[in-house]
């Protein structure tokens, strides 16, 4: 038995990671999360079914009685129904990674000599993924449906990008979630009763006006509403700048709250 | 003697639970080390510290030379990790799975493959290799769990209750692969709750209860810190078993035990056993089976512990339920 000094291959000397190299992790870890979709095209169904679903549901049984007609609806709730779904995805993420610990896929890939974040990082990437996807199928589908780009090609990707933007931030909570929640069960009951009031509670579906007065004072304040009406801007036309202005200063916010928890609970894990 | 681990006064606690009272324990260079006890013993916290994913509260180690904490890096290039949960991606394919790990050491796609494929052939997978994990059965999946860690050929490989929850025959199966690795010169640092596991793969056994080694050595030299040989005796007839019993008692002053057809009993000085058998033969008793043996790890649990190995089952900690515990500790 030789030495273990000797018998280690060249690159177990050192004691880090480089960039190169993390990133080669990451998008490793990327692909797995990608690669089932090959093998198994149902997980992209599985990725489309609610945005189909709720496309269908809130054009047909909302819009006549909210907007007088379902192609007026159609506009206005697109957006909303993109920035609802947006938000439901990043739980994705959540849901992934608590999988990986109760699984002991976490511990596996800790217990490798990697980048310390390429089990978080490859996750966050193939999410990302899967949200230009639901944001393509949303627009895609719309257009069938009768809704209207009068923007071009800009507006479409800057909605793009600000969504994008807006999820990396929420990523950040839902790292936070998936290593604190025991199970994956647990999650989903986190992102329904996180994500569905506070996507409900903003004109997301309703014009503000209609609610209660006391309401219309939180949902002028949620990022929701914000958001919904910049994508609303990017893709159908009207102001954007102060829209996107207070939707990226949440998602900052968002991020400087949870990435530091988030890390602290990653470090906390070994 | 050079040793692949080394680990002093490792303490950890879970809130007010002591996992780890001060463990001390080492593994030679090449030589399999059976940790032994039962379940919340303090294996599996011992085996995380080791392969860098828990921190100890008190106390150090060193795998290959390397620091656990300060060089945690290092070690993990050096160690393989297979825990009681099979830790697969149960959505991806046994190739992939294995492809997965190779390309995150940096072997390149074409050798990853190679690497996969020869792995599943040792482990008997190749027809299920292109077949996603969820559909493995039990002893399927801790196989791919067992080549998974082997992928990088770790020097130092860590089996925490390797078979645990398998069929017999799985097992044994698990036990051969074991022995390869042995052969080629792997250390191995194995947990088990099963006594004739350690029994039969380890040179060396170190038994843990309440998070502390009350006992080492080799399995004879534990065997032999009890004391006491088992002689057992079958008559042939079923009826003459009385007989037997009579016997032993006036020899040794002792009632044997007789379940299983048999009379089990303890003895101290083997001399008796010759005065045992001829009166036996006075008798007209013919034994069918009679046997002299060291006592059994079981025994000696037994004896160094005041309880059987096996009888605390409410222990199990669940890789969930000990994240909870992480938490409060952290």
């Amino acid at each position: 038995m030789t030495t273990f000094t000797e018998a280690a291959p060249a690159a177990a000397i050192s004691n880090r990671v480089g960039p190169a190299a993390a990133l080669r992790h990451t998008m490793t870890l990327a692909w797995r999360s990608l690669v089932q979709i090959k093998h198994n095209p149902m997980e992209l169904l599985d990725l489309s079914v609610q945005p189909i679903m709720f496309l269908l549901l809130f054009t047909y049984v909302f819009g006549g009685a909210i907007a007088g007609s379902t192609s007026d609806y159609l506009q206005f709730s697109l957006p909303g129904l993109v920035v609802q779904n947006m938000l439901f995805a990043t739980l994705t993420t959540a849901i992934g990674l608590s999988t990986d610990i109760t699984k002991g896929v976490f511990d596996r890939l800790r217990s490798l000599p990697i980048a310390r974040s390429a089990p978080l990082a490859g996750r966050i990437v193939a999410d990302t993924l899967k949200q230009v996807w639901a944001f393509a199928l949303f627009v895609g589908l719309g257009a069938v449906l009768g809704f209207r780009v009068h923007t071009g090609v800009a507006g479409v990707l800057g909605a793009l990008a600000l969504l994008l933007a807006f999820a990396l931030a929420m990523s950040w909570l839902s790292v936070l979630i998936g290593l604190t929640a025991s199970e994956p069960e647990k999650v989903q009951i986190v992102a329904f009763s996180l994500m569905m009031p506070l996507t409900f509670t903003s004109n997301a579906f309703v014009p503000t006006k209609t609610l209660p007065e006391w309401l219309q004072r939180w949902v002028e304040v949620n990022p929701v509403t914000h958001l919904a009406d910049a994508v609303r801007g990017l893709l159908s036309g009207g102001p954007v700048a102060t829209h996107a202005t207070i939707s990226l200063i949440w998602a900052l916010g968002i991020a400087l709250v949870f990435a530091p928890l988030s890390l602290r609970a990653f470090r906390s894990r070994g | 003697m050079r040793y692949a681990v080394q680990a002093e006064g490792l303490v950890k606690h879970y809130g007010e639970t002591r996992a780890l009272d001060g463990v001390d324990l080492v593994v030679p260079e090449g030589r399999l080390l059976g940790v032994l006890g039962p379940n919340g013993a303090g294996k599996t916290t011992a085996v995380r510290i080791l392969a860098t994913l828990l921190r100890a509260d008190a106390g150090h180690a060193r795998v290959g030379g390397f620091d656990v904490v300060k060089e945690a890096h290092k070690v993990r290039s050096l160690i393989g990790l297979t825990g009681q949960y099979a830790a697969v991606d149960e959505t991806l394919t046994g190739v992939e799975n294995l492809v997965m790990i190779g390309r995150l050491l940096g072997i390149s796609r074409a050798s990853a493959r190679r690497r996969a494929e020869e792995l599943l052939a040792r482990f008997d997978l190749t027809d299920a290799g292109g077949r996603a994990a969820k559909t493995y059965s039990g002893g399927m999946r801790r196989r791919l769990d067992l080549a998974a860690s082997l992928v990088g050929r770790p020097q130092v490989l860590f089996l925490d209750e390797p078979t645990t929850g398998l069929d017999p025959r799985s097992r044994t199966e698990l036990w051969e692969v074991v022995r390869g690795l042995m052969a080629e010169g792997v250390t191995v640092l194995l947990t088990t709750q099963y006594l004739q596991e350690a029994d039969e793969l380890a040179d060396d056994i170190v038994v843990f209860d309440h998070g502390r080694v009350i006992a080492s050595g080799t399995s004879d030299e534990l065997k032999a810190t009890t004391g006491a040989q088992v002689l057992q005796v079958r008559p042939l007839l079923g009826e003459h078993l009385h007989l037997v019993a009579e016997v032993i008692s006036d020899v040794l002053g002792d009632r044997p035990d007789l379940t299983g057809g048999q009379a089990t009993v303890n003895i101290k000085d083997p001399k008796v056993v010759p005065a045992i058998v001829r009166r036996l033969d006075d008798l007209g008793v013919v034994a069918a089976e009679l046997s002299l043996r060291k006592s059994s790890l079981d025994e000696v649990f037994l004896a160094l512990t005041g309880h059987r190995a096996e009888e605390e089952p409410a222990e199990e900690t669940s890789v969930a339920e000990m994240k909870d515990k992480e938490e409060v500790s952290a």
